[in-house]
């Protein structure tokens, strides 16, 4: 007997790894993870503004997280501050200036727990179909850029210079990033979207000999995640997020012993 | 009327600036197709921001390096930071972003030399195999423009005068320009047409003949002068056609 909620949020949450599993790729690749959770954390002061300025929530979050995005690329272009110190100021500031902004709307009710660790049980059918669509929409575009995306981020500087059209291509990744953040808070939350993304990913390297096989393992293993993570935590009453990253976080495990490279080579 | 051809690159009154440091200071040189340069100097004198000035990667405070509309480059950075977590074999990288180039993969790496690393992970290779990976896939669309920053970098002796004559090669089938950052004076005097020396301005340019006798060239290099030209110098198996100026220490 399989309740309608559950289903639901199994729909929900496998919108949610079939977008995450290309993009986390491309954040693993890129070194990208605490960017990705700089843009995350500023999603609840997205929230926020969205709630204040009564507009769709996911909106709000879209547009502050490219907002937070630009800035970020902004500063890391013109200031001399380094990059992981720009992001772990930024990471926190979004994140504090979120929850104060969420406290001082008294009027609102907000679940914060459900807003930073996920609350996929309650998702709407119109939520899903919002997920979908994006999906929809980051499947198509990243096929589109594939191949400059990919040149770009294998050394940017040689995509410029020959003239790949590598610019567009980032551009157009981070947009699609924030937008998959956007959508996928629903399901694992705030502080755990990140993980949504890396984790598959980097469980995929192990077994991975081409991009296309990596992003092809990172949307099993995401997909794997939160089927077993949502039964698991039916079965044993635990949060449903924290389930999912959990379960995605044993299957990287078992990879670990293999990752490809030296240990030494790190430069 | 013979009309000289239009050069390749045209730069002048270069100049960039770094934290109040003048890195470059109003360089300015042609090169026409077909022509191969060598950029020597000393560290810091500017020679890779010299190349990324040129790519377009650098936007210098004034001057300007322009290259002629539509040119094809072809590029071999000093390094590929390519991070460990990226599966990609040689084989794909060859053609990566260059759908229209992926039939010419197998020529290329027998060319350069790496058809036995075809099928390895990137990241596994050597400095001196990656180094050959990278030349290969810069000369995978027939550039007519090729820049090399440090391309022996990690090579043996044998590697790198192989590399040379492939450079040379190239330049003969596709009338490709060449410019080149390299450390190796003995390979960039025989293997060059011509030599800019580099240190912040330029220090001295012309045929490596010419620039070898010239005083600043000599204040830069004089050790190296002597450690790494004067066995090239004595080969005997060929005639000198160089005129000897009047500090010339050596004899043939």
């Amino acid at each position: 007997m399989i309740d309608d909620f559950l289903l639901r949020a199994l729909a929900a949450g496998i919108g949610a790894a079939l977008a995450a599993g290309p993009l986390g790729c491309f954040v693993v690749w890129r070194r990208l993870a605490y960017f990705g959770d700089t843009m995350a954390h500023s999603a609840l002061l997205g929230l926020a503004l969205g709630f204040l300025m009564n507009v769709e929530p996911v909106l709000g979050i879209f547009a502050v997280t490219v907002a937070v995005a630009a800035l970020l690329l902004s500063l890391e272009r013109w200031s001399t501050v380094p990059t992981d110190t720009l992001l772990g100021i930024l990471s926190h500031g979004a994140l504090a200036m979120g929850l104060v902004a969420i406290g001082l709307m008294s009027w609102l009710r907000v679940d914060l727990m459900g807003v930073l660790f996920g609350d996929v049980l309650s998702v709407s059918t119109q939520d899903i179909m919002l997920i979908y669509a994006v999906v929809a929409v980051v499947l198509v575009c990243l096929w589109r850029i594939w191949e400059p995306l990919l040149a770009t981020t294998v050394s940017s500087d040689l995509a410029q210079a020959e003239g790949l059209g590598g610019r567009r291509a980032n551009l157009v990744f981070t947009l699609l990033l924030a937008l998959v953040i956007a959508v996928a808070i629903k399901v694992v939350g705030v502080l755990l979207i990140t993980s949504l993304l890396i984790l598959p990913a980097a469980g995929a390297r192990r077994w991975a000999t081409s991009p296309e096989a990596m992003v092809a393992g990172a949307v099993v293993i995401g997909v794997f995640s939160v089927v077993i993570g949502m039964l698991g935590s039916l079965e044993f009453d635990t949060p449903a997020g924290p389930s999912i990253v959990l379960v995605a976080f044993a299957v990287f495990l078992i990879g670990l012993p293999r990752w490809p490279g030296r240990l030494s080579a790190r430069e | 009327m013979l009309k000289a051809a239009p050069a390749l690159l045209e730069v002048s009154d270069l100049t960039v600036l770094r934290s109040g440091r003048t890195v470059l200071d109003k360089i300015s040189f042609s090169l026409g197709r077909g022509e191969i340069m060598s950029v020597i100097g000393p560290n810091g004198g500017g020679k890779t921001t010299l190349l990324r000035v040129i790519l377009g990667l650098l936007i210098p405070d004034s001057g300007t390096a322009k290259l002629t509309l539509g040119t094809s480059v072809g590029y071999v950075p000093q390094k590929l930071a390519l991070d460990n977590s990226m599966p990609l074999t040689p084989r794909r990288f060859l053609s990566l972003g260059m759908k229209s180039a992926r039939g010419r993969v197998t020529e290329i790496a027998e060319r350069t030399g790496i058809t036995h690393l075809l099928d390895q992970q990137l990241t596994g290779l050597s400095g001196g195999e990656t180094q050959r990976v990278l030349l290969a896939r810069a000369i995978m669309k027939q550039p007519d423009f090729l820049v090399l920053d440090e391309p022996t970098q990690g090579m043996d002796v044998a590697a790198q005068s192989e590399l040379f004559r492939l450079i040379g090669a190239i330049r003969e089938e596709t009338g490709a320009a060449v410019i080149m950052v390299s450390h190796d004076l003995h390979l960039v005097m025989r293997g060059t047409d011509r030599v800019l020396c580099l240190n912040g301005h330029v220090c001295c340019t012309g045929h490596p003949a010419e620039v070898e006798r010239s005083p600043s060239f000599r204040a830069l290099f004089g050790r190296l002068d002597e450690a790494a030209v004067v066995p090239y110098r004595h080969d005997h198996d060929h005639t000198h056609d160089h005129e000897h100026g009047p500090d010339c220490g050596h004899h043939h």
